[in-house]
């Protein structure tokens, strides 16, 4: 079978663009490697989002947009892509289980949290260190967190964690957090969150779980150490300092941008005939559920009109 | 899946003999609900060799932690009770788990 649009990722933006191809009765097949929702289902609270039904969560919502996709057809797939070719009218995709084919490829993979790439970082991941609050908060209800990062994410993600923690503390790079005016005014009231300003993680240290934290002061070359009280044992730390793009599979094919976002026009398209980039893998300036959904909805368009005038 | 508590994990894990298998999990864990079919899939596959569990830690993070898992989701194998193999967060994937099991067996 060769699809009218094969959609790489099941996060807002690609399930944007799964409705609405399904919708205007393209053959649609949305692919994805793991979880349903991509990052925004880790996520507590979703104030943003306009419309959005009361008290929405990351799942809430994610699991109302499967609903609308899926009530109009498309076709959604676990599998995880090796490969793909993307030259030509007919696309190849191929996926550990099956080979795909289809006319259009919309490229849909997203972003994940950047590691902050220190020693200890990744042998102590699941051991105290974390970039899911919602999957691991509850590990250190009456312990100590540091989340690390001063933009939104980091922010919010900080008075999630302080829900269940004794006492958070966000350890910033700069002297003043990035994050919006609304969300630094509750940060700063709140009788949980401490702050160490200027300062980086050099290094995470313990035997098998988290006990010792290495900070360097930029603007003093400090370095102090922060091990995890007695009676504890341990505690959590989070880092939330931004994102990488998922884009490897597609290195060399399409253009990208410094940070190894895929670069397109106002209207999705790359530069190879036929495949769009929508949501948090594109080059842009703002990256939330709004602006994903919005560009899966453009690109479906698009890509209708491609099929249309290659008739 | 045989689902555990914190009153059975010492029964079905810590003193049984052979292959078990315990999935660390919880309801506010969406991978950890990604990944839960493909650990059916290996149950069924390995049935008989490999007995498979699951732990909501929600309501036994002390019992979690004493096993030293801090972060989900975690797929810990024990063999006669002691930790043979443990793959946890990307890590935790039906390809690992199984190359785990497969090492073990």
């Amino acid at each position: 079978m060769i699809y009218d649009t094969i959609i790489i990722g099941a996060g807002p933006a690609g399930l944007a663009a799964g409705l609405y191809a399904a919708r205007a009765k393209m053959s649609t097949l949305i692919l994805e490697k793991d979880k349903t929702g991509g990052q925004i289902v880790t996520t507590n609270e979703v104030a943003n989002y306009p419309g959005s039904i009361e008290e929405a969560t990351g799942p809430s919502l994610i699991a109302r947009m499967v609903e609308q996709t899926e009530e109009f057809g498309a076709e959604k797939k676990k599998d995880n892509i090796v490969k793909v070719e993307l030259k030509g009218d007919i696309k190849t995709v191929t996926g550990e289980k099956e080979t795909y084919r289809g006319k259009t490829v919309i490229i849909a993979t997203g972003a994940s949290p950047r590691y902050l790439g220190v020693p200890g970082e990744r042998e102590l991941t699941g051991k105290g260190v974390s970039y899911c609050a919602t999957c691991d908060a509850d590990f250190f209800t009456d312990l100590q967190v540091y989340v690390i990062g001063g933009g939104d994410t980091a922010v919010e993600e900080a008075m999630y964690l302080a829900k269940f923690a004794s006492k958070v503390t966000i350890v910033h790079r700069r002297d003043e957090l990035r994050a919006a005016k609304s969300i630094r005014e509750k940060a700063f009231a709140h009788e949980k969150l401490a702050f160490i300003w200027d300062s980086v993680v050099e290094e995470i240290k313990g035997d098998g779980i988290v006990e010792t934290l290495v900070l360097k002061n930029r603007k003093s070359g400090e370095t102090i150490e922060i091990e995890a009280p007695e009676e504890d044992g341990t505690f959590g730390i989070f880092p939330f300092v931004g994102y990488i793009p998922k884009g490897g599979l597609f290195d060399g094919m399409v253009e990208m941008d410094r940070g190894g976002y895929i670069m397109t026009d106002a209207d999705m398209k790359t530069k190879i005939p036929g495949v769009f980039a929508a949501g948090d893998i594109r080059s842009k300036s703002l990256r939330q559920v709004v602006t994903a959904v919005s560009d899966g909805a453009i690109a479906s368009v698009q890509a209708e009109k491609y099929i249309e005038s290659q008739k | 899946m045989l689902s555990l508590d914190k009153k059975t994990f010492e029964e079905e894990v810590l003193k049984a003999q052979g292959l078990v298998l315990v999935d660390f999990w919880s309801q506010t864990c969406e991978p950890c609900k990604a990944l839960m079919p493909s650990i059916e899939e290996l149950s069924e596959k390995y049935q008989g060799k490999v007995k498979f569990t699951k732990l909501d830690v929600t309501k036994a993070r002390r019992l979690a932690i004493s096993q030293r898992v801090l972060g989900l989701p975690t797929i810990i194998l024990y063999k006669d009770g002691e930790k043979a193999g443990e793959v946890t967060k990307d890590d935790a994937t039906k390809a690992n788990v199984e190359e785990m099991i497969e090492k073990a067996l």
